[in-house]
């Protein structure tokens, strides 16, 4: 725990002079006012009750010189606290944010992407209220607690001795509550969650639920969750009830005690400052006693709010912790040979704990230039094979080789770009189709992203839009349609100029025509590019230099066409599902 | 712990009075603990403030006869303090019980609320999932019922204390001093308006704030989504440049939205001991200047007025929650009143067996054979017709949008036992088809039967339970993949599930996962590839065993050699039964006993692969890759 502290503390960095400001300011604040009801006593007892005008006036001064210190130093911690809490924040989601830009492929999937996206927010956002609560609310307290039993200490150390038995009281009955309550609330976030779970499929997965007719299944499900959440929130509020009456109780106990003893000191004392207790101090013992309790109160709630931070602090400090899988060598080789690639000897495993290589024991030779078309049924492992050349993974077993150099032996920046990729699950950005093209080379002219347009066979669409190419793409790319999509993915990744280009099934929205055109323009612009084409349609790979055939993470057969039909079984198999009817295809 | 949220943004409801009256009505049904914790809260405020008062009598009256006495009497003390701890102990017992009450009212009517939610969302049609955000509607149950919670628990039994803690401090200082409680009328105004003035620059910079959030957020959300993409492009420095000027708006914003709300304790705070020193030296002049205030009157009205303001302010805030649970009571009596799906069907599906003399009758058991029944209610009779698949199109119009129709003029008949192929462009109206056929939009003109019956006729729930569909999205629900089979037919058994996986193509993945049938899904399946996914949709539609299929790009994502063996899978299953294919890929439509093909919400082509083929028509543009799908 103190680690997983140390390591968020680490992004107060330049706000370290507010975070210890506000505090202070805190005190300032606390101090004044725990002064007032002790002046007001004065007030009362020399100058109200003696009708001293003049020592009425100067009491009144020094209360309103406190008030308005109070004031002064309670909005200068507001004020730094807030800064101090914003700042910390910042840092932290800055932290955050470059720590997963440099997280590998393999670091992404072990955390899932919606779980990075949660502790970059609503996670961060837990810690930054905590972050505020601990140096404004915590201080504040914490220190009037301790300043409130002094000043009424200063008092009468006597009457005290009430606090002694009334602090212990409501400090072990607030606990106990927090104690009993607790597990229950964290329970019921969970039901919570599972509820909002039930409304989101339904929500997305309406058309299946009236379909199959589910509708009261899923009411009934959602009702089941809902009583259950209603069951534990009535059991946690319910022991939450003690809580008000608990204060009351020692509140008023204190009170009557005080006013009980308070009297007989005053009597003792003939109403005199001098000899012991006036009627205006017993008066404000009264203010202290509020001021001492409800911070208790709050200390107890403060608590609750820590504890519930503590599971955000630790899912953002996990996140820190991370570190890259795959990193640049200290003296990385800064230029890519040319476009070959060697595999020997290569298996892999997504994670330790995978039962099963994804890749085994693949050995692969392909020349600068060949274009080589990949088959293979769902789950073959052809991505997987695919993502070892750019590095996106290391090789579990074996080495990968590109321009004749272990892809380990490079910077990653400089292999990454001389080989592209276009993944299958493509993602366009927010932006114009100009911004998102110049991903592949921030300093491209509009000629260049003619030429890769070209290529992409996107020129035409593009220019059929009123914008051309500064027409924007929603999140997501939802207003352009899954080819035109596809195609402008391909163009991005050609403004690389790559040396290695990858289409991992890229082509499978777009029509058959067009992806003939594609690889007709591939074949003869970029000719001494290496082209690695993953497929489902024969007709996209069938006139490569070389077919790999894929099945359970082997390579299982490879060839031309011709000879693939020949001999190979399943290429054989896929041919058949697609060639029905082909012969009037011509 | 996802529950710290902003609450509403500002959003005023349009009809408060309405919207209280109606939320009024949920507690009816809670009305005796109600009342009971109305009196409870009237005991509690009204021993706060006597007691408070009391403790004054204490110092003022009974201290001082005390005072100088040889030996000091304590018996009158002792018996005031004893009455005033059973007072005390009513205000202790009735905040206690009005605390345990008001728990179940509160969660009570939350529960109610949102299962009523639930159910009246259930019985929605599609259309208003189609047009409403989901985003929007999930707000509802997450911000809206939980500010609606915390108004009834929160802030209107603090109302409620609070008015009768300033009723009644209110009519103690007016009968001490009317003007010393106009002094306080006053220096309240004065500490309201400035407060009002750092709650509106508060309420600003939350604004901005809540705009800064959502920009950040959102950055980090789509990043995070691409982030493969980003390590591909090596995109990562641009990505951080991005970032850190939303982040450093955000910074700003936080800052100021929180310094301002920060700063409206210590302001009320203090502004109230200035109100107190003003009071007593105003008190003070009018005691020198004989203004008919005595000294032990202005002590106690001094002590009166710093309990005035600490409810005053406490209402104001409350007020600001009570319009913003308004609000969210409004969206969410909105979602409430939506027009549900009618339903006028009276034609039921049954399970039927055949007679010895050929008529069908009626079966409570599983046959394989379905009938539809058919009450007269001219005569009281019921007919039965067998179900057979047999569906037809006559000259049917449709639009979503009445500006932009869909559909034009369509006819079509699908003979039981035929294979019923769709293409043509998105927008074509496709998938409309199919929509229109389940009933998930009704019609605007022409006619639909369902084996000679007009399905308008037939109960929704029987006419879908008829129709098995799998659609191009694929929803999983959480839960094992064996329940998620089940999802299509209840009380199938595990030998039954576990066949339809196999027709499905899907058993063989299946028993690969870590746990086989017994893995839990998450997230819509996130574990599984899209063509994962689709194969137990499929088998998902097959457990149910329809006497209709309709695949609505079911088949997309999976490999043709899969499809082949999913395809003769499937074909086993539909013998003899209908069934409706949308494809963009041509081979998966290919065997289809019709294809149509549509374009622009009409139906240019009918026939067979062969026969369009030999047309020389659209199709066969398609099928050579002249046109693009999609």
């Amino acid at each position: 725990m103190m680690q997983t502290i140390k390591k968020l503390l680490r992004s107060v960095r330049g706000y370290w002079l507010l975070t210890l400001l506000a505090p202070l300011s805190m005190i300032g604040e606390v101090a004044m006012e725990v002064q007032i009801p002790t002046l007001m006593a004065g007030f009362m007892d020399a100058g109200v009750k003696t009708m001293d005008m003049s020592f009425v006036l100067r009491q009144g001064g020094l209360l309103l010189l406190c008030s308005v210190a109070s004031l002064f130093f309670g909005l200068g911690s507001a004020t730094l606290a807030s800064k101090a809490a914003a700042g910390f924040a910042g840092n932290l989601r800055h932290d955050l944010f470059y720590k997963v830009q440099t997280y590998s492929f393999s670091n992404i999937d072990r955390f899932s992407t919606s779980s990075i996206i949660t502790r970059l927010t609503t996670d961060v956002a837990n810690l930054q209220m905590t972050f505020q609560m601990s140096i404004r609310m915590t201080i504040r307290c914490v220190f009037m607690l301790v300043l409130a039993v002094i000043m009424a200490a200063r008092i009468s150390v006597k009457l005290c001795l009430i606090y002694c038995v009334a602090l212990p009281i409501l400090a072990v009955g607030l606990f106990t509550v927090i104690r009993k309550v607790q597990p229950i609330f964290k329970r019921v976030f969970k039901t919570y969650d599972k509820l909002n779970n039930v409304v989101q499929e339904n929500l997305h997965g309406i058309r299946v639920v009236k379909s199959f007719v589910r509708e009261e299944k899923e009411t009934q499900k959602f009702t089941e969750v809902s009583g259950k959440i209603y069951g534990d929130f009535v059991k946690a509020e319910r022991i939450l009830a003690f809580n008000n009456p608990l204060m009351q109780f020692t509140s008023y106990g204190c009170m009557l005690l005080i006013s009980w003893f308070g009297a007989k000191l005053v009597v003792a004392s003939g109403d005199t400052a001098a000899l012991g207790l006036t009627t205006g101090q017993l008066s404000s013992m009264f203010t202290y006693t509020q001021q001492i309790l409800g911070s208790l109160m709050m200390v107890s709630m403060v608590f609750v709010m820590l504890t519930m931070s503590v599971a955000s602090a630790q899912r953002v400090a996990e996140l820190l912790e991370e570190s890259p899988d795959l990193t640049s060598p200290e003296n990385p080789v800064m230029a890519v040979a040319d476009g070959s690639i060697d595999l020997s000897g290569v298996s892999f495993r997504y994670s330790r704990k995978a039962k099963r290589n994804a890749l085994e024991n693949v050995d692969l030779h392909i020349a600068p230039g060949m274009t080589v078309g990949i088959l293979g049924g769902t789950g073959s492992s052809k991505s997987t094979l695919v993502q070892l050349i750019p590095r996106l993974y290391d090789a579990t077993e074996g080495t990968v080789k590109v321009g004749g150099i272990d892809v380990r032996d490079y910077d990653l920046e400089v292999l990454r770009d001389s080989v592209a990729m276009v993944l299958q699950k493509n993602v366009l950005f927010s932006g114009t189709i100009a911004e998102n093209l110049r991903w592949g080379d921030p300093n491209a002219t509009q000629e260049d992203l003619e030429r890769v347009c070209r290529l992409a066979c996107a020129h035409d669409f593009i220019s059929g839009f009123p914008d051309g190419y500064e027409t924007r793409i929603e999140q997501g790319g939802t207003n352009v349609s899954g080819g035109q999509k596809q195609r402008l993915c391909i163009a991005r990744a050609l403004l690389k100029k790559p040396k290695i280009l990858i289409l991992d099934d890229s082509t499978s929205a777009v029509d058959t025509h067009t992806d003939a055109m594609i690889r007709q323009a591939f074949r003869e612009e970029i000719p001494d590019t290496t082209k690695l084409i993953i497929a489902q349609r024969i007709s996209s790979v069938e006139h490569a230099d070389m077919i790999l055939v894929m099945a359970d993470g082997q390579i299982v057969d490879r060839g031309t066409h011709g000879e693939l039909l020949s001999r190979c079984a399943i290429y054989q198999e896929v041919y058949e599902s697609q060639k029905k009817g082909d012969e009037d295809n011509g | 712990m996802a529950r710290v949220q902003m609450k509403g943004d500002g959003r005023k409801a349009k009809n408060p009075k309405k919207t209280m009256g109606r939320l009024l009505s949920y507690l009816r049904a809670y009305r005796v603990s109600l009342i009971v914790v109305v009196l409870c809260i009237f005991a509690t405020a009204i021993a706060g403030v006597s007691g408070n008062k009391a403790l004054q009598y204490v110092v003022d009256d009974y201290i001082p006869p005390l005072l100088n006495q040889a030996s000091p009497d304590y018996g009158p003390l002792l018996g005031y303090l004893l009455r005033l701890a059973l007072i005390f102990l009513m205000g202790i017992v009735s905040s206690f019980l009005s605390n345990y009450l008001m728990v179940r009212v509160a969660q009570g009517v939350q529960r109610d609320v949102r299962d009523k939610l639930f159910a009246n969302m259930q019985r929605l049609p599609i259309r208003y999932f189609d047009t409403h955000a989901h985003g929007d509607l999930m707000s509802r149950y997450t911000n809206d019922i939980d500010t609606l919670r915390q108004m009834i628990s929160q802030s209107l039994p603090q109302c409620i204390s609070s008015v009768v803690t300033i009723t009644t401090v209110f009519v103690t200082m007016v009968t001490t001093s009317a003007i010393l409680t106009g002094v306080v009328m006053v220096t309240l105004v004065g500490t309201l308006m400035m407060t009002k003035w750092v709650a509106g620059r508060s309420r600003k910079y939350f604004v901005s704030r809540q705009r800064s959030l959502g920009a950040a957020n959102g950055y980090i959300e789509e990043m995070i989504q691409g982030q493969k993409v980003i390590k591909v492009f090596c995109h990562e420095e641009k990505a951080k440049t991005d970032f850190d000027k939303l982040n450093e708006e955000l910074c700003e914003n936080t800052y100021k939205a929180n310094m301002y709300s920060g700063m409206m304790g210590p302001m009320s705070n203090n502004l109230g001991y200035l109100q107190y020193v003003i009071v007593a030296v105003v008190g003070a002049a009018l005691i020198t200047g004989g203004g008919g205030l005595n000294v032990g009157a202005l002590m106690s009205f001094l002590l009166l007025s710093r309990s005035f303001n600490q409810p005053i302010n406490q209402v104001a805030n409350q007020i600001n929650a009570i319009v913003m649970a308004m609000a969210g009571a409004e969206r969410i009596f909105d979602l409430m009143d939506a027009e549900p799906e009618t339903d006028e069907g009276y034609v039921t599906l049954v399970n039927a067996q055949r007679l010895p003399d050929g008529t069908l009758t009626e079966c409570p058991h599983r046959t394989g054979l379905w009938a539809w029944k058919h009450p007269h209610a001219a005569d009281g009779t019921v007919t039965y017709t067998e179900l057979k698949g047999d569906i037809t199109m006559t000259e049917v119009d449709f639009a979503y949008d009445p500006e932009k129709p869909v559909l034009h003029d369509v006819t079509l008949y699908a003979h039981p036992g035929q294979k019923v192929a769709f293409v043509g462009a998105t927008g074509a109206g496709k998938t409309t088809i199919t929509n229109l056929i389940n009933r998930f939009y009704d019609i605007a003109d022409g006619k639909v039967r369902y084996d000679g019956i007009n399905i308008n006729k037939i109960r929704k729930a029987d006419l879908r339970r008829s129709l098995g569909v799998v659609l191009q999205d694929t929803h999983l629900f959480t839960g094992t993949v064996m329940d998620n089979i089940r999802y299509g037919f209840l009380t199938a058994t595990d030998e039954q599930c576990i066949q339809a996986a196999k027709l499905a193509g899907a058993h063989d993945f299946i028993t690969r996962l870590p746990q086989g049938y017994d893995t839990v899904l998450t997230g819509n399946g996130a574990s599984l590839s899209q063509g994962q996914r689709q194969l137990l949709a499929i088998a998902r539609a097959e457990v149910a065993d329809p006497p209709v299929m309709i695949l609505d790009e079911a088949t997309s994502s999976i490999d043709t050699r899969t499809e082949a063996l999913v395809q003769k899978g499937m074909d086993a299953l539909m013998k003899g039964r209908t069934t409706f294919v949308i494809a963009h890929r041509l081979s998966t439509v290919r065997n289809a006993d019709c294809i149509m093909v549509l374009d622009h919400g009409r139906i240019i082509e009918r026939g067979t692969h062969q026969d369009l083929i030999e047309k020389k028509g659209t199709y066969y543009r398609l099928y050579t890759g002249a046109f693009e799908l999609e």
